[in-house]
Order: C-alpha cells, then sequence, then structure tokens
C-alpha cells in the first residue's frame, strides 16, 4: 500500500484520471453540443413566450406574433428531443469507457498473480472493480459534460441578455459564476474531509461484509459472530456520520444556488425597471430580461451533484490507479522469441534465488542459491516443512517472480530471454491452491486444452481415477462445480486439477502439494498414477508427506530457502540427516496402521 | 407498480417520519413559488404597462427578496433531512441483513452467494440514495405540488387551468406506462451486474490458474464481453426508461407553449390581463417540473427499489426455527442417533444412518474414503445442517431444540478449510475466547506447532498470505484456546492434514493432552492420525462399523 506523502499532487491526479476515464472524444463532443442546444431551445422558449405575451398585450395584428407563435412550438419540441438524444449519447459514451477500464484493470491484475494480489483483500478488490470502477463513470456523466453543457448553456443565456440590457447581463453572468463555480467549491471545501473518508470506510465495511459472509461458520461456531456484527455496526455508524457531515455542506450549496438565482430575476427586474423608464429598453422586452435567467439557472441544477461526483470519482479512480500502479514482480522482455521444442533440456536452475519485491509479511519466502536439473522421464522431488521456500521455487520454474541471482535456462537459451507465456507452455503448474471456476467439469478441464474431445478429457479423469465419479454422476462432465467448487469434496478438487494437468502435456510440470486432503491409500495410488502418466515428461513434484519417494530420481530437502541435502531415497536414508529423520517419524508406525490393516482384512 | 414498499416502512421505522417532514417541506415549497410568481407578474405588468418606476415597485421588491431567502432556507432543509433520513435507513437494512445471516446459521445462507449478497450490502445499498432521499421525497412532493398549481393556474385562468388539466394525465400515463417496463429490464440489469462481479472475482482468483495454463487473455476477452452484455443491458434499459422523461420534457414544453400561444391570442382580444397572462406562463411549467424531476430520478431510483425489495424479500424468507433448551453444563454423553443427510446435489455421496457414541477422555477417528460426507456429518454435529433424518444429542437435549449458543459453547471446531478473519495471528487464535491474555495464546501457538509464528502478525482475509500448513496450525490454536476455555467437544477436520511428519505428531500429542475429559471426535485420512486413535467410526455406504481400541493406539 502507498503511503500519504506518495500519493501524487492534486493536479497529477486529476491528470492521471483524465488519461484513465477519458470518454471518446467523438461522441463526447457530440453529447456535449445536443446538451447545449437543449438548454438553449429552453431558454429560447421562455424568452420566446415572454416577448409573445408582452407584445400580445399591447394588441397588435395577429400577424406580427405569426413568427413568435411558431418560434414557442418549435422550441417547446426542441428542448425535448435534444435531451432526448443527449442522455442516451452521454450514457453510452460512459458505458463504453468503462468496458475499456474494466478491461486494462484486468489486464494490470494478471502479471501481479500470484506474488502481489494478496495485498488487496478479496471484498477490497471487489470494491475496486465493481463500485470504483463504476464510480469513475461519473466523470464524464455527472462531472465533465454536466459542466460542459453548463458553460455553454449560460454563456448562451447571457449574450442574449446582454444584446437587451448589459447591466442586467453582467449581474447574470456575475450570479452564475457564483452559482456554478463559488457554491461547489464552498461545498468541495466543506467536504473535503468527509468525502476522503467515504471511500476508505466504504473499502472497510466491504471488506467486513465479505469476512462477515465467507467465515460465518468460522465465525458462528465460535461466537464470534456477535463481535462481528458489532464491528459492522460500528463501520455503518461512522459511515452514517461522515453522510450527514457531507449533507450539511451539500444543503448549502443548494440553498445558495437557490440564492443566486433570485438575486439574478430581482436585479433583473430593478434594473429593468430603471433601463424601461430610461427609454434604454423597450418595455416589451422587460418580461424577457426578466424571465431568461429562470431559464439559465435550470441548467446549473446539476452542478453541486457534479462537484460531489467529481470528488467521488476522484477517489475511486485513486484506488483503481493504485492497484494498476502496482509493479509486476517479473519484467517481460520486448522481444517475443519462441522456444524450439526440439532443443528445451535440459531445463535447468544454476545457483538460482529469488524473493518478492513487495515488503509485506505476507510474501513467499526467499530462495537462495537452487540448483536444479529436470530431463524428459526424470522426477525431482522438492521437500521441506511449509515457509521453507517450495511454492517460490515452483514461482521461479512457472516466472510467476524474477530470479535475484544466478540464471535459469531452458536448452541453451536464458528464460529471461523468453516471454513468460513462451515458458509456461513449456513448464506446468498444478498448484496447492489450483483455482475451480465456477463452471463445468467440462468447461474446468477444457481449460488446460480447449480442442481436446470427451475421449481425451475422459482418459485424463481416468488416470487421476475420478472417471467412475464422473460417470455417476446425473449431468456427467457437464456438472456445474459451484463457486470455487464447492459442490466437490476437497479430494474430488484436488484430482479434478491434476486431470487438468495432465490435460494440458506441458514437456515439463510441477505438482504443488497434489496429495493434501487425501485419504492415504488414494494419495499413494495417485502419486504413483502421477508418475506413470508423466514418465516421459519432466516432474517436479512438491511435497511435505514423504511417500512414494523411494520413485523418484532426486530428492531435495529444502530448509529456510536454501537445500540442505538432496540425492536418492536410499541415500538419504543411509546420511541419517533431517529426510531420514522426517521419514522415520512419518512411516515408524505405518506398518502397523490399522487403516491398512483394516483395508486388507475386507 | 407500488410506489412505496409498505414493508420498507415497517422495516425502517425512521422512513415515515422523514416523508411527512417532505410533506410541509412541499408545501411551503409551493407557497414561495406561487408568491415569486405573482410578485413577478405584477412587477412586469406595473413597470410596462402602468408605467411605474423602481420606487413605485419597491414593496415587490422587498417582498422578492424574502421570497428567494425562504426558498433557499427550504432547500436547505430538504437535503439534509434527506441525506440524514436516508444514511439511517441504510445503516438499518445493512444491519437487518447481515444479523438475519447470522441468525439463520451457515447453512442457509449457502443458497445465497456471497457476491451478490456483498453487491446488495454495499452498491445495492448505495442505489437507495436515489431511490429514498430523492425519489420518495420527489413523490411525495409531486403528489401535492402539481394539482396544488393546476387548481391556482385554474383559479387565475380557467382556459389555461383546462390545458393543464388535459396534458397532465397523459404525462402521468406515460410516466407509468414507461416505468412499467423499466422496472423490469432493471432487475435484468441487476441480474446482469451479479453476473459480472461473479464472474470477475472468480478470474480475479483463478488469474494464477489462467496464466499457468496461458489462458489469462482468452478470460481478458470474457471480461470484456460480459462488460460490453452489462452496457448493452444497461442501454435498452436506458432507451425505455428515458422515454418516459422524453414524453414527460415533451408534455411540460408543449403545454408552456400552448398556454403562451392561447394566452397571446386572448391578450390581443383583451379577454385576458397581462398580469394574470404573466402568472399563468410563470406557473405552467412549475406544476410540470415535480413531475420532470420525478421522472428524472426515476432510472437511478428503480436500481435503488430493485435492490431494496430484494433486501425486503431476504428478510422476510422464513428463518429456520431456533431451539431454545440450555444443554447441562456438565454433559455425560454425546450421541449421533440414526443420521443420514440428504443433498439435493447428487454429487455429494450421501452416508447410511450412522449411530455412535462419544465418551469422555477418549479420541475417536472418522474414517472413510474421500467425498463419503464425514464433514457433512461434523455440519450436522455443529447445528449448521438440518439432518435428513435423526439426531444428535448432548445428554438429553437433542440439537434441533438446543439453544444454539449454549450448544455450540461446548464445541470446538476445527473446519477442514479453515476461513481465517483479516486481522493478526493472536486475533484469529482468540476468535473463541476474545479476553484470553498473551500468555495464553502464546501457550495454544505453541501447542500447535506454531511457535516460530510471531502473534502480532498481521494476516490478510481468508489467510490468503500464509500457507496452507501456516493457516492450519492457526486454526488449530484457535481450537486449543476455545478446548482450555472450557469447550469439552472436539471436533476436528482432518487437522493435521498440510502438516509435516514431525509437525503433525506434536499436534496430535496437544490432543491426546487436551482430550483428558473431553469427548473428540476427529475426521482422519492419514495412517499417524488414524493409529493414534482410540477407537475409529467408518462413515461408508454400508451400516458404519465400531472398532475396538487398538494396543498400538494405547502406545
Amino acid at each position: 500500500m502507498r503511503s500519504p506523502s506518495e500519493v501524487p499532487s492534486r493536479a497529477g491526479s486529476s491528470r492521471r484520471l483524465l488519461s484513465l476515464a477519458a470518454p471518446g472524444r467523438r461522441r463526447f463532443f457530440t453529447a456535449c453540443g445536443l446538451g447545449v442546444l437543449a438548454v438553449g431551445s429552453g431558454v429560447g422558449l421562455i424568452a420566446c413566450a415572454a416577448w409573445l405575451i408582452s407584445a400580445a398585450s399591447l394588441q397588435p395584428h395577429i400577424a406580427a406574433l405569426t413568427v413568435a407563435i411558431v418560434g414557442v412550438r418549435v422550441f417547446a419540441l426542441a428542448k425535448a428531443v435534444l435531451r432526448y438524444t443527449e442522455r442516451l449519447v452521454s450514457h453510452d459514451v460512459a458505458f463504453r469507457m468503462l468496458a475499456t477500464i474494466r478491461m486494462r484493470f484486468v489486464t494490470a491484475l494478471e502479471p501481479l498473480s500470484p506474488g502481489a494480489l494478496p495485498v488487496y483483500h478479496r471484498g477490497d478488490l471487489l470494491a475496486r472493480m465493481v463500485s470504483d470502477v463504476d464510480g469513475l463513470q461519473e466523470l464524464p456523466l455527472r462531472v465533465l459534460q454536466p459542466v460542459a453543457v453548463a458553460a455553454g448553456a449560460a454563456a448562451l443565456a447571457v449574450s442574449i441578455v446582454a444584446t437587451l440590457l448589459p447591466s442586467s447581463a453582467a449581474v447574470l453572468a456575475a450570479t452564475l459564476v457564483v452559482a456554478a463555480v463559488v457554491a461547489p467549491a464552498a461545498t468541495s471545501w466543506a467536504n473535503r474531509h468527509a468525502e476522503a473518508q467515504l471511500a476508505t470506510v466504504r473499502a472497510e465495511l466491504s471488506t467486513s461484509v465479505v469476512t462477515l459472509l465467507n467465515a460465518r461458520a468460522d465465525l458462528v461456531a465460535y461466537g464470534a459472530a456477535p463481535q462481528h456484527l458489532a464491528e459492522l455496526r460500528e463501520l455503518d455508524a461512522r459511515l452514517t456520520r461522515i453522510a450527514r457531515s457531507s449533507a450539511l455542506a451539500t444543503g448549502v450549496g443548494a440553498g445558495l444556488a437557490v440564492v443566486c438565482a433570485g438575486c439574478a430575476v430581482w436585479a433583473a427586474l430593478a434594473l429593468g425597471t430603471s433601463a424601461v423608464r430610461a427609454g434604454a429598453l423597450s418595455g416589451v422586452m422587460l418580461a424577457v430580461v426578466v424571465l431568461i435567467p429562470l431559464a439559465a439557472f435550470e441548467a446549473l441544477q446539476i452542478l453541486p451533484t457534479a462537484t460531489l461526483a467529481y470528488g467521488r470519482s476522484r477517489q475511486c479512480g485513486e484506488r483503481v490507479i493504485e492497484v494498476m500502479d502496482t509493479p509486476a514482480p517479473v519484467i517481460e522482455p520486448s522481444n517475443v522469441g519462441r522456444l524450439d521444442r526440439a532443443n528445451l533440456w535440459p531445463i535447468s536452475l544454476q545457483g538460482a534465488g529469488a524473493r518478492w519485491s513487495n515488503t509485506h509479511s505476507s510474501a513467499p519466502a526467499a530462495v537462495t542459491d537452487v540448483d536444479l536439473e529436470l530431463m524428459p522421464g526424470r522426477t525431482v522431488a522438492v521437500v521441506g516443512e511449509s515457509g521453507a521456500g517450495k511454492t517460490t521455487l515452483s514461482a521461479m520454474l512457472l516466472r510467476f517472480v524474477e530470479l535475484s541471482s544466478g540464471r535459469y535456462r531452458i536448452g541453451p537459451v536464458d528464460a529471461r530471454n523468453v516471454a513468460g507465456d513462451e515458458v509456461r507452455r513449456i513448464v506446468g503448474l498444478c498448484a496447492q491452491d489450483a483455482h475451480i471456476f465456477d463452471s463445468t467439469i467440462r468447461e474446468n478441464l477444457r481449460l488446460a486444452r480447449p480442442a481436446c474431445d470427451d475421449d481425451e478429457l475422459r482418459d485424463a479423469l481416468r488416470r487421476v481415477r475420478l472417471l467412475g465419479w464422473v460417470e455417476r454422476l446425473p449431468d456427467g462432465l457437464d456438472t456445474h462445480v459451484g463457486e470455487d467448487g464447492q459442490r466437490l469434496s476437497e479430494g474430488e478438487r484436488r484430482r479434478l486439477s491434476v486431470a487438468r494437468a495432465l490435460l494440458a502435456d506441458f514437456p515439463a510440470i510441477v505438482f504443488d502439494e497434489p496429495t493434501a486432503n487425501l485419504d492415504q491409500p488414494t494419495a499413494d495410488a495417485l502419486v504413483r498414477d502421477l508418475l506413470v502418466a508423466t514418465a516421459d515428461r519432466a516432474t517436479v513434484l512438491i511435497t511435505h508427506r514423504l511417500s512414494a519417494l523411494e520413485l523418484v530420481d532426486e530428492i531435495i530437502v529444502l530448509k529456510n530457502g536454501s537445500v540442505a541435502e538432496r540425492g536418492r531415497h536410499d541415500q538419504l536414508i543411509l546420511a541419517g540427516g533431517p529426510y531420514a529423520h522426517s521419514w522415520r517419524s512419518e512411516h515408524g508406525r505405518t506398518a502397523s496402521g490399522h487403516w491398512e490393516r483394516s483395508r486388507n482384512e475386507r | 407498480m407500488r410506489a412505496i414498499d409498505p414493508r420498507l416502512l415497517r422495516r425502517a421505522r425512521s422512513s415515515s417520519g422523514f416523508l411527512l417532514v417532505c410533506v410541509v417541506i412541499g408545501l411551503a415549497i409551493a407557497a414561495c413559488v406561487f408568491g415569486q410568481a405573482v410578485t413577478l407578474a405584477m412587477g412586469i405588468s406595473r413597470v410596462f404597462l402602468g408605467g411605474a418606476d423602481f420606487h413605485g415597485i419597491s414593496i415587490l421588491l422587498v417582498l422578492l427578496a424574502g421570497l428567494t431567502l425562504m426558498r433557499a432556507a427550504l432547500s436547505y432543509l430538504h437535503e439534509t433531512a434527506a441525506a440524514r433520513a436516508t444514511a439511517v435507513v441504510k445503516s438499518q437494512l445493512r444491519q437487518g441483513l447481515m444479523c438475519r445471516f447470522v441468525d439463520a446459521g451457515p447453512s442457509w445462507s449457502s443458497e445465497h452467494r456471497t457476491g451478490e449478497i456483498t453487491q446488495l450490502a454495499t452498491r445495492g445499498l448505495d442505489a437507495l440514495d436515489a431511490y429514498f432521499s430523492r425519489y420518495l421525497p420527489q413523490l411525495v412532493l409531486t403528489a401535492i405540488i402539481s394539482p396544488l398549481f393546476v387548481v391556482v393556474v385554474w383559479a387565475t385562468d380557467w382556459i389555461s387551468g383546462v390545458v393543464l388539466l388535459l396534458t397532465l394525465p397523459i404525462v402521468l400515463l406515460f410516466m407509468v406506462l414507461a416505468g412499467l417496463s423499466a422496472q423490469r429490464r432493471t432487475n435484468d440489469r441487476w441480474r446482469a451486474l451479479e453476473r459480472m462481479s461473479n464472474h470477475f472475482l472468480d478470474v480475479a482468483e483463478g488469474l494464477t490458474t489462467l496464466r499457468v495454463f496461458g489462458r489469462a487473455r482468452a478470460q481478458r476477452r470474457a471480461v470484456q464481453s460480459v462488460t460490453h452484455e452489462y452496457r448493452r443491458t444497461t442501454m435498452t434499459v436506458l432507451r425505455v426508461s428515458f422515454l418516459s422523461s422524453f414524453v414527460l420534457e415533451l408534455f411540460a414544453s408543449l403545454s408552456v407553449a400552448i398556454v403562451a400561444v392561447q394566452v397571446g391570442l386572448r391578450l390581443i382580444g383583451g379577454s385576458i390581463e397581462l398580469e394574470a397572462a404573466l402568472i399563468v406562463l410563470l406557473l405552467a411549467p412549475e406544476a410540470f417540473q415535480p413531475l420532470r424531476t420525478l421522472g428524472a430520478s426515476y432510472h437511478a431510483a428503480a436500481e435503488g427499489r430493485s435492490a431494496t425489495e430484494k433486501i425486503l424479500d431476504i428478510l422476510d424468507e422464513p428463518a429456520p426455527p431456533l431451539g431454545t433448551r440450555i444443554t447441562p453444563s456438565a454433559v455425560e454423553f454425546v450421541a449421533v442417533q440414526d443420521v443420514t443427510v440428504h443433498r439435493a446435489d447428487a454429487s455429494i455421496a450421501t452416508f447410511a444412518p450412522t449411530s455412535f457414541g462419544l465418551r469422555r477422555s477418549e479420541v475417536v477417528a472418522l474414517v472413510g474414503p474421500s467425498g463419503c460426507g464425514k464433514s457433512t456429518l461434523l455440519s450436522v454435529m455443529l447445528g449448521f445442517l438440518e439432518p435428513f433424518a435423526g439426531t444428535v444429542r448432548m445428554d438429553g437435549v437433542s440439537v434441533a431444540e438446543a439453544d444454539r449458543q449454549s450448544w455450540l459453547g461446548h464445541i470446538a471446531w476445527m473446519p477442514q478449510r479453515p476461513t481465517l478473519v483479516a486481522g493478526t495471528v493472536a486475533g484469529n487464535v482468540r476468535l473463541g475466547a476474545p479476553d484470553a491474555t498473551d500468555t495464553e495464546v502464546a501457550a495454544a501457538l505453541a501447542k500447535a506447532a506454531c511457535k516460530g509464528l510471531d502473534p502480532r502478525r498481521p494476516i490478510a482475509q481468508n489467510g490468503a498470505d500464509l500457507s496452507a500448513g501456516e493457516r492450519q496450525r492457526i486454526a488449530l490454536a484457535r481450537c486449543f484456546l476455545r478446548t482450555e476455555r472450557g469447550a469439552d467437544l472436539l471436533l476436528l477436520d482432518e487437522p493435521t492434514a498440510h502438516l509435516d511428519a514431525p509437525t503433525e505428531l506434536h499436534a496430535l500429542g496437544a490432543i491426546r493432552q487436551l482430550s483428558v475429559g473431553r469427548f473428540v471426535l476427529m475426521v482422519a485420512h492419514r495412517p499417524a492420525a488414524i493409529d493414534f486413535a482410540d477407537r475409529t467410526v467408518e462413515l461408508g455406504a454400508g451400516i458404519p462399523e465400531e472398532r475396538p481400541m487398538t494396543s498400538a493406539a494405547l502406545s
């Protein structure tokens, strides 16, 4: 998170905001033009009607009024038609802009995962993506366009009055400026603290709501739900207090605008009266001069709202920009060469180390000085306690994190000179927390290989012993797995993600804890199946469970981010180091485990 | 189409008082507008036709200034009252929604998606601003002011009154027609927004997976197409909902034009005075003004009303009945009797009727193949899920009739995928015992083999910044602390699944120590954990078998 001192200057952030939320120029100016004409028609209607009535009271021949009668009707029609068109165009402009921002936001999020994303809470991210990005549509819709239209229409009204009675035009211009500039500025000055807090408290509230919903089972079971409800209530109370204090300023702003309009009308009547007596203004025009200000102020009615909307969209913009400005953990090379499939081997790390650039405490552990060599048909297991750097090692191989030292080569090529996506076509991952998407089993699998047919899907499922289960489901492959795979058991989730990784056919593949949450027989069987299924590929098996490791070609034991020992299973057992110690404590009693026995008894 | 949902007035009591204030302010504003029109008309006609000078209209000018100030004060009052009342109502609805979730229990809420509820409780309620602070008061104002001005215009010049009386109902008719179809489409728009936020969350959480399979770019396109769908839906809504304001604008300006022209023609004939003509010209737009404002706020309000109705629907859903029986403070036995669970979703296995008892100081392992319903059985024991048949009892009290707080007070539960809350490690460990001292927290952490973990370390929502092993150990510490603080039934769902062998042994040792004098039921997969138990209950398709204690477990 950025500290307040690093927040860019107000002007700078306004420029960033405009560059982020710039509406399409052509459509935007069309909308503005339509808006000025619509408000102008309203002014024309009132001016025309006022003249018509004044002139008629002198009882002239009807022919003298024909133009005014037609004018009144044309203005009335034009006002409604123009306003409708303007609204459609301006909303379309805003929504188009929104689609662009959303895309850019997702594009910016992509290189941040998995290393940099968890800084933001799930609820906070939702708030940034939906509320804040939505909030940005206010910028063209309720700020830029109303201001442009109001300015254009006000100028039009002032210039009409100026041709009739310059002194009244001057007062009108002055009151319009006060109502349009001074009153909103005062409102925004009074609301500066409230608006700053509002976005923050809203995000906190959203986070708090998500916590309560996500953790509801844990919270209820531990009797902590009332306390969380109380915290939520406190946040809500804060939000209410902020709303109250900003209501005060908004109210004053609204009052001030009414006073300005009143002043303009009052001055028009007073000055107009003197001008008529002095012969500077024709009496027929008095009503026109008095009534035009009423119509002109109608254009300004939305301005106080525009100031508030600007404050809101600026806050939203800052929070959106903050995410988009998070530096990516890996620098992509400018040239995008492809890897030669015939010349991939060996894939190797030499003296490689990595640490996560964001310094928050949640970053995974750093890794230093690791050597690793992958060849087709060779399996390397990486074991170690949690926090030993196993996950960082897999991130290095997948180019999710930049190497801080050493080299990463794929065949003869330095991986840093190849696009990350290209590296990931060669080196795949089945992560510990692989995401299951809210879709069907088929779609989740086809993510790995969009072109594959059902036979290939069934084959992949068979290899992870999931085919029988899928075939028993009423909807088979078309079964929906629910949000975050909620309708699957933990074991089914895991096997589904392994099947998906196998389907992708990566020449080299990293399995990160593929068997956690599986019962022992299933887990052992799965590891054996994996090793068979990946027999012709290069495999990295990251695990904290020391079972079936006698089958792998090399075991690397990580401790605090560096290699503690390495070798084959039997070598390490003989060496009597940390591996041998852990293996004995895990397997010492397995032989007599009655789960095994009960299985045998059946 | 109901203008005001009576449930809103019932749920949020402050709303009716606010509507009353709106009526009073509305009447006062109407009086000011009328006064201003009469003053201006008199002033103009006296100067233009009567030849009055500045002094001749000085009283009128003073009056005009006074009316302006009064109107300013009224609009200030209206603005502040609306904002305050809205903030209070929003808070009341949000609290109601959240309390409802907690009261109804975890299984009830799983039918409603997290994204949808978050959307409702945050953005949905923010949309209430436009509905409650603009639309509702405007509705009240319109109902008072528009007819009032028609009457006033009629009294001034009955022919103009007839023109207004004819056009106003047409405007109203079109408003209702356009409003009806816009309401339907607004619901579609809400669904689009929900799909969009659920879809985005799914993509954001799965970004790493998408990158692994080189599909991130394709999903980016999917996000774009969902967003464009959102734009299209929204624009369709707007095209219709703006029609209502188009018809309003059209009839409002046309009727002003008609009034102006017919008054002008009658002025030539001398059948109306200039003063009356000007009053009519000034007041005619004011009769439409409230309707126009109402139409302008309708589109924004529809979103707020749609959200409000969803919230009120949720609040009106019947809640599962809450038991009231207090469980005895010293429970002698815990029994699971013939429990079966049916899930609508066939992808989750259903186990056969299961019965077993728990005794103090005994560790029972619940075993069975992955996905056979072990965690589901724990949910039933917690009272989170109603069994299809059978019951769970602590002494004579069954879970269905028990007071939830007193029932759960006995239990320390370690879920399979524990959810950590944003805060610190210590804060999470204290979840079930907020008043625990630092020493107690440290002791619990040590028992759960996370001595190396700083209790003050901040953790993110859901523990997203911790490894699975760390999350599990913190959840264990949380469970241990609650046990120390008086819980006597430990329900542990694979407590050691993510731990390496030495840590697992350490944690099992702590469980053994805590099991003295308490009931322990532990879902187990791994041999070390199964061996450790005194007895196993096997859950499967058949009749569950109880197994005698093994000698290995006693050692």
